[in-house]
């Protein structure tokens, strides 16, 4: 089966600076892949490349059947990303946020009404102000714009960062919900053991270069194929 | 792309309505300057007469740039940018919706200095139709031309004031044109004026289109 993201030899610029540099990543559909190394490795620009926010000039980069040099508008509607700006209007309360973001994704009420539901917001919360919510209660806000338009690829960026202990408990079940209905992700995270016990592999990231498949996690069909291979700096100059 | 306007438009303005930025911060504004006016140039004297319709616009465009900055930064704070670029939006769209409250906005204010200069300048409203479409045509130009050049410096650190250094040149057509038609309104001749609201119609749809056009562009770039 085609994997949902198929990154070889990619190079990834952030001005002139290579961001990624010569990235081998592939990604099975369903599977939890987690994005670990230190900061400035590139775990936050593997995920915006996948997104295609972040162009790639060289290498192949795929991601959902579409090659990101030339297709990259049909992967952002099918995309979800949760990074570390939210993405949400102070002046406008949670349900005006999450029914905006969701009708700029096309989702229905009922999706919009369900993501609420899902993060617990659709109680009294629904109505306040973001300005006046919580830096937790803001990123289940975010969460709930990202439920609302069903993602078939979930992009993570630190999702567990500010959210208590209840709320991360929360997301990993809807991560882990999404996956076993068929959608994919990817996240990087500073919270190891948590994420760790998410994911089905971990790839870890060193200078904008994947490195290997950690042990002592489950692989799945994918993560036994050498996915994640240490390559070269190329010139980008 | 209607469709995506709509929302983009209902955004902007339950933003506005929520904020009140426009209510409480530029409509004061306006008014000031348009008392400033008064007492710089003697209220009694011809020359404010003759000078209404160019300090009525400079007011207006003075004001625009404050409502057109903070359309601006709506899309600048906290990701949203970005979360726009994965929408299914289409970029036209965005455009026309920004453009469209903007546009919402400077016809709210525009009232506001009208009945001002009313009650302070002493101004006869004759000819209101050509008044009325001189606002129009002004109104969408000023509305388009600053969403577009609002998204040409968005994600420069010195947006705030870069944005009146190139847009006010830009909209000087504007500011002659609308002048020259409301002088035609209100010194009774408003045949004169319609070649000019003529001009004002066409800057309007030319930076309307070209604006629907480059805003994608605009989007990715910055």
């Amino acid at each position: 089966m085609e994997p949902v993201v198929h990154l070889r030899d990619a190079v990834a610029l952030l001005g002139r600076f290579p961001a990624l540099a010569g990235i081998n990543l592939d990604v099975a559909r369903g599977e939890v892949v987690l994005l670990r190394g230190p900061n400035g490795a590139g775990k936050t620009t593997v995920l915006r490349v996948c997104a295609g926010l972040v162009p790639v000039v060289r290498g192949e980069a795929t991601v959902l059947g579409h090659d990101l040099r030339h297709d990259v508008r049909p992967v952002r509607r099918r995309v979800g990303l949760l990074g570390h700006a939210t993405g949400l209007f102070d002046d406008l309360t949670v349900a005006d946020n999450v029914t905006f973001w969701g009708r700029a994704y096309r989702a229905t009420p009922a999706d919009i009404d369900a993501a609420l539901d899902l993060v617990g917001l659709s109680g009294r919360l629904r109505d306040v102000g973001v300005a006046r919510l919580s830096a937790g209660q803001r990123r289940r806000t975010s969460l709930a714009c990202l439920l609302a338009r069903r993602p078939e690829l979930w992009l993570l960026d630190e999702p567990h960062a500010g959210l208590d202990h209840d709320a991360r408990d929360l997301l990993d079940g809807l991560v882990r919900q999404a996956a076993d209905q068929g959608a994919t992700v990817l996240l990087s995270s500073h919270e190891l053991e948590r994420a760790e016990a998410l994911a089905d592999r971990v790839v870890t990231l060193d200078g904008g270069m994947a490195g290997r498949v950690e042990p002592g996690v489950v692989p799945t069909e994918a993560a036994k194929a050498p996915a994640t291979t240490l390559t070269g700096v190329p010139d980008v100059a | 792309m209607w469709r995506d306007a709509s929302l983009i438009a209902g955004r902007d303005l339950r933003v506005e309505a929520r904020s009140r930025v426009t209510l409480n911060q530029v409509a004061p504004f306006a008014l000031l300057v348009l008392i400033l006016f008064a007492f710089a140039l003697d209220p009694d004297g011809p020359i404010l007469e003759r000078a209404t319709p160019g300090l009525y616009w400079v007011t207006v465009l003075f004001s625009a740039l404050l409502a057109i900055a903070r359309s601006a930064a709506l899309d600048e704070t906290d990701g949203v940018r970005d979360a726009l670029r994965l929408s299914a939006l289409d970029p036209a769209g965005v455009f026309v919706g920004k453009a469209a409250a903007v546009a919402a906005e400077l016809a709210a204010l525009e009232v506001l200095l009208g009945v001002g200069v009313i009650i302070l300048y002493g101004a006869d409203p004759a000819s209101l139709g050509l008044l009325l479409a001189t606002c129009l045509a002004a109104t969408v130009a000023v509305a388009s031309t600053g969403t577009l050049y609002g998204a040409l410096v968005s994600g420069l650190r010195v947006r705030e004031t870069l944005l009146p250094l190139l847009l006010l040149p830009v909209l000087a057509p504007v500011l002659i044109a609308a002048t020259r038609a409301f002088e035609s309104a209100l010194g009774g001749d408003p045949a004169r004026g319609w070649p000019w609201c003529g001009l004002l119609a066409t800057f309007a749809v030319l930076y309307s289109v070209a604006g629907a056009l480059a805003y994608g562009t605009l989007l990715e770039g910055s």
